[in-house]
């Protein structure tokens, strides 16, 4: 049995110690807000935080997470500037991939809660979104980084 | 296109009467069945309309959220002939049934940019309809003439002030008789359509809620992969049965025609599964097909006689009476739709029905298979269509649904196949490669005299419609030639068909994806030695006024065309008309020394009719210019040793946060029928980057993805 400790709660699941957290998030948790995508750690689609640090679900155990704090877009308060963004600026088309992007918004605009445009484009360069929803991801980060400013951080 | 329903017949049509009910993973469904309307939803006076006693207003659509936005302009569409109160409007997807099949094309399916153009008139007339019943229901109930009353907001007004909400009227409404004709707005009236809306699938895509096909579960069921040829027409040699039921949760292997597939309790397990097969493949029937014979195969069509696609005046003629004759060649790569959400299908055969949940582009299709392999009638095949993580065009193949529904047959248990993203890329039907040579001639003046245009590539339509294949010609792969915007006196369009092993299908904005960038590219290269500005090149060919011009004009306007860009920049531009919309885009560009080119904007320009919902456009229209960029520099699916050699996303890159330009979006003025959005906005991208490129460079890029190689100065 593995312990995993996910927005919040402890939950035991009995797996391989090397699956990886993706299909035991989904499969064996049901939280299918985390997405399967590339499976290689290319695209970001499955991105969780793990103690507040990006981290693709895909190329990470079940065991290596054991213990550490997890997190999914559920886990995220529906009032986080990020979601609010989101919705502001509308940003999903298919939306597919938007769950694993916002959090590695969050934790971008947590490390840097004032970025400039240049340094939105660093920090989200690695991620997939065949849609191109990018202007408004880029617009959307913008807006959550205001919104944070103004509630003074 | 041209709708073929009469008005007679077009509310008889959709008089499903119909039930909501709540079935696994929260998926509403259309119960078709039921004749009964229920309490709670006791007018429906269209199987895309219902409303509720409490006044809520469902839309109930056929057509698969791709991400594209249209139900939410589907909604808007019908709530505004309705008068309805947007606020009480919510939509929900229908399993497939007779009312939601394209009245073109008599198939349910979302491709094409159909999904309002092929229902402009049909969509205004549900929701109008609805409105002249409930107005008659408050009429009847108040004792006065119809005519004195009106609707807005959700209410009908009494000519004294007082009202009546929908709700209060839906029962009284659903006696009324179904108008044969109702009263369409002028667009002067429109009041929802036009307007700024939020998309109402967002909400639920930005918490996570939304349950996609691959995220679809059921009670019992299975997950299967499987696994299939590596190279065209490689057979099973062998496999490990016992080392793949040795993985945890593992619990079956089943051998199919081709391919071998395992099922398990988990995802995971049937990937290990899986991989313990170890299945070993033959040869394959080419061996020696890879990048460089496939390059040879299409050049070597290129230079062999054509089927006429068409023939106008007199070619021969016009080119030998040309002051200048000027040939070029072009080269596009196969491509993959590389959808984020790889492809899958859940199934559940039961004696006496099958059903299926999907992220389908074709639920008729869906339906037929399941039935041929079932041999249940085509009705006792339920399709449940679940959103979907994008498509392009990929989404209505049939492999998924063969093999979980003979999967759920064989293990008498829900199977949902899915597909890793290597699956993807080895099994897509991919975007047809294609190579055309292009001669023109032009005279003193710089005008063209004549076109000719033989394109050498796949033919899609072959595989899934050979009946439109005539005397040789696919449609498809010269569409954007035949019908280009341009006046030509003089012309000839051949297609040389390339039969591969190679699937290929419909990629988003099909053969206009491929024909828009070589006729851009050579317009710019014959308005270059015409000694003519590209904008001004262009709208010299074309009918004064049409809408082709104006788009153009309103792009020249609106980037400025006439003004220099920043030192160091150069402009292109390029225009294409598809799917009953007009698209123009200026791409401003640079050019670093060593031949990396840098998109620092785009510009694009729209006439799609009537813009339902104008920020869903701008959306749709920013996709378009990504993924047309993207396919302008990276994307091209790579082949070797008889089979495709590109793996996934690494092998296949697609632009990145740090390429995508700042993008300008303008949407010309129009109160003509809704045109396509989703495909229009892409095929003229690519070539006004490449003509930005020529601009500020005198290199001309004549193949995707771009080799910038050529642009390095030392």
């Amino acid at each position: 049995m593995i312990e995993l400790h996910v927005n919040g709660k402890g939950k035991s699941v009995d797996v391989a110690s090397d699956t990886p957290l993706l299909w035991v998030l989904r499969d064996n948790l049901g939280i299918t807000s985390v997405k399967y995508t590339c499976g290689v750690g290319e695209c970001g689609v499955c991105t969780v935080l793990i103690d507040g640090e990006s981290v693709r679900s895909c190329s990470i155990t079940a065991k290596e997470a054991a213990g550490r704090k997890i997190l999914t877009i559920e886990g995220i308060p529906d009032d986080h500037p990020v979601k609010i963004g989101w919705l502001e600026k509308q940003v999903p088309q298919c939306g597919y991939c938007q769950p694993g992007i916002m959090l590695q918004a969050v934790d971008f605009l947590t490390r840097n809660p004032t970025p400039t445009d240049t340094q939105i484009n660093e920090a989200m360069d690695d991620v997939i979104c065949r849609c191109g929803s990018h202007p408004r991801i880029k617009k959307a980060i913008r807006f959550a980084a205001e919104m944070t400013t103004k509630q003074g951080g | 296109m041209k709708t073929a329903m009469t008005r007679r017949t077009f509310l008889t049509k959709g008089s499903l009467v119909i039930a909501g009910t709540a079935m696994a993973s929260q998926i509403t469904l259309f119960n078709t069945s039921t004749t009964q309307a229920t309490t709670q939803y006791p007018f429906k006076p269209h199987a895309f309309l219902e409303i509720a006693v409490d006044g809520t207003v469902t839309v109930w659509t056929g057509q698969t959220n791709l991400g594209q936005g249209s139900h939410t302009g589907i909604a808007m569409i019908i709530a505004d002939e309705l008068d309805a109160a947007w606020e009480n409007v919510q939509v929900k997807t229908a399993i497939a049934a007779e009312p939601f099949k394209d009245p073109v094309w008599h198939a349910q399916a979302t491709g094409g940019s159909t999904s309002i153009r092929h229902r402009w008139d049909l969509l205004r007339k549900v929701g109008s309809a609805g409105r002249q019943m409930l107005v008659e229901a408050a009429a009847e109930r108040w004792g006065i003439s119809a005519d004195r009353c009106s609707a807005r907001e959700g209410r009908v007004l009494h000519p004294d002030g007082h009202s009546l909400k929908y709700g209060e009227l839906a029962e009284a409404a659903a006696r009324r008789p179904v108008p044969d004709n109702p009263s369409l707005k002028s667009p002067q009236d429109y009041h929802i359509i036009g307007s700024v809306k939020k998309r109402l699938d967002i909400p639920d895509k930005v918490l996570g809620k939304t349950v996609y096909g691959f995220d679809f579960t059921l009670p019992d069921m299975c997950i299967a992969v499987v696994g299939r040829p590596p190279r065209f027409g490689a057979k099973v040699e062998g496999y490990d049965t016992q080392a793949a039921l040795a993985i945890k949760g593992v619990l079956k292997v089943v051998p199919l025609e081709n391919r071998v597939a395992v099922c398990a309790e988990t995802t995971y397990g049937a990937l290990q599964g899986r991989k313990a097969l170890d299945i070993k493949w033959s040869e394959g029937s080419l061996p020696h097909l890879n990048d460089e014979t496939l390059d040879l195969l299409f050049t070597d069509h290129l230079n062999k006689p054509g089927a006429t696609a068409e023939r106008s005046g007199d070619i021969a003629k016009a080119l030998a009476q040309a002051d200048r004759t000027i040939e070029q060649s072009y080269k596009l790569p196969y491509l993959s739709h590389a959808q984020v959400e790889p492809i899958n299908c859940t199934a559940h055969v039961e004696k006496d029905r099958c059903r299926i949940w999907i992220p389908t582009q074709g639920q008729t299709a869906t339906q037929h298979t399941a039935a041929k392999l079932t041999g249940l009638p085509v009705d006792k095949v339920e399709v449940m269509t679940t959103p979907a993580g994008g498509g392009f065009g990929l989404r209505g193949e049939q492999d998924p649904v063969v093999d979980s529904v003979l999967l759920a047959k064989i293990l008498n248990r829900p199977v949902k196949v899915i597909f890793t993203r290597e699956d993807d890329f080895a099994n897509d039907y991919f975007r047809p490669a294609s190579h055309c040579k292009i001669t023109a001639g032009l005279d003193k003046e710089g005008r063209i005299t004549g076109w000719s245009h033989q394109v050498a590539a796949p033919s899609v339509m072959s595989r899934v419609m050979a009946q439109y294949v005539e005397n040789g010609v696919d449609a498809d792969a010269v569409s954007g030639i035949t019908d280009m915007v341009y006046s030509i006196p003089n012309k000839r369009v051949t297609y040389a068909m390339v039969n591969l092993p190679v699937s290929v299908g419909w990629w988003r904005s099909v053969g206009y994806s491929i024909n828009t960038f070589t006729v851009e590219s050579f317009m710019d290269e014959l308005a270059h030695i015409a000694g003519n500005d590209p904008l001004a090149f262009r709208l010299a060919h074309m009918e004064k006024d049409s809408r082709a011009y104006n788009i153009l004009s309103l792009l020249a306007d609106k980037c400025g065309w006439g003004d220099s860009p920043s030192p160091g920049r150069a402009r292109g531009i390029a225009v294409a008309s598809c799917f009953e919309s007009y698209a123009a885009h200026m791409a401003e560009v640079s050019v670093g020394k060593n031949g990396k080119i840098t998109v620092h904007k785009v510009v694009c320009a729209l006439d799609c009719g009537t813009a339902v919902h104008p920020d869903a456009i701008r959306a749709q229209a920013e996709g378009g210019v990504v993924m047309g960029l993207s396919a302008a520099f990276h994307e091209k699916i790579r082949f070797k040793n008889g089979g495709v050699d590109t793996a996934n996303y690494y092998d296949y890159p697609v632009l990145s946060m740090s390429e995508v330009p700042e993008i300008e979006v303008y949407i010309a003025e129009s109160q003509l029928k809704a045109g396509g959005i989703g495909e229009p906005v892409l095929p003229s991208v690519a070539p006004a980057v490449a003509n930005g490129v020529f601009k500020a460079t005198g290199v001309r890029l004549r193949e995707l993805p771009f080799k910038t190689g050529l642009l390095a100065r030392n």
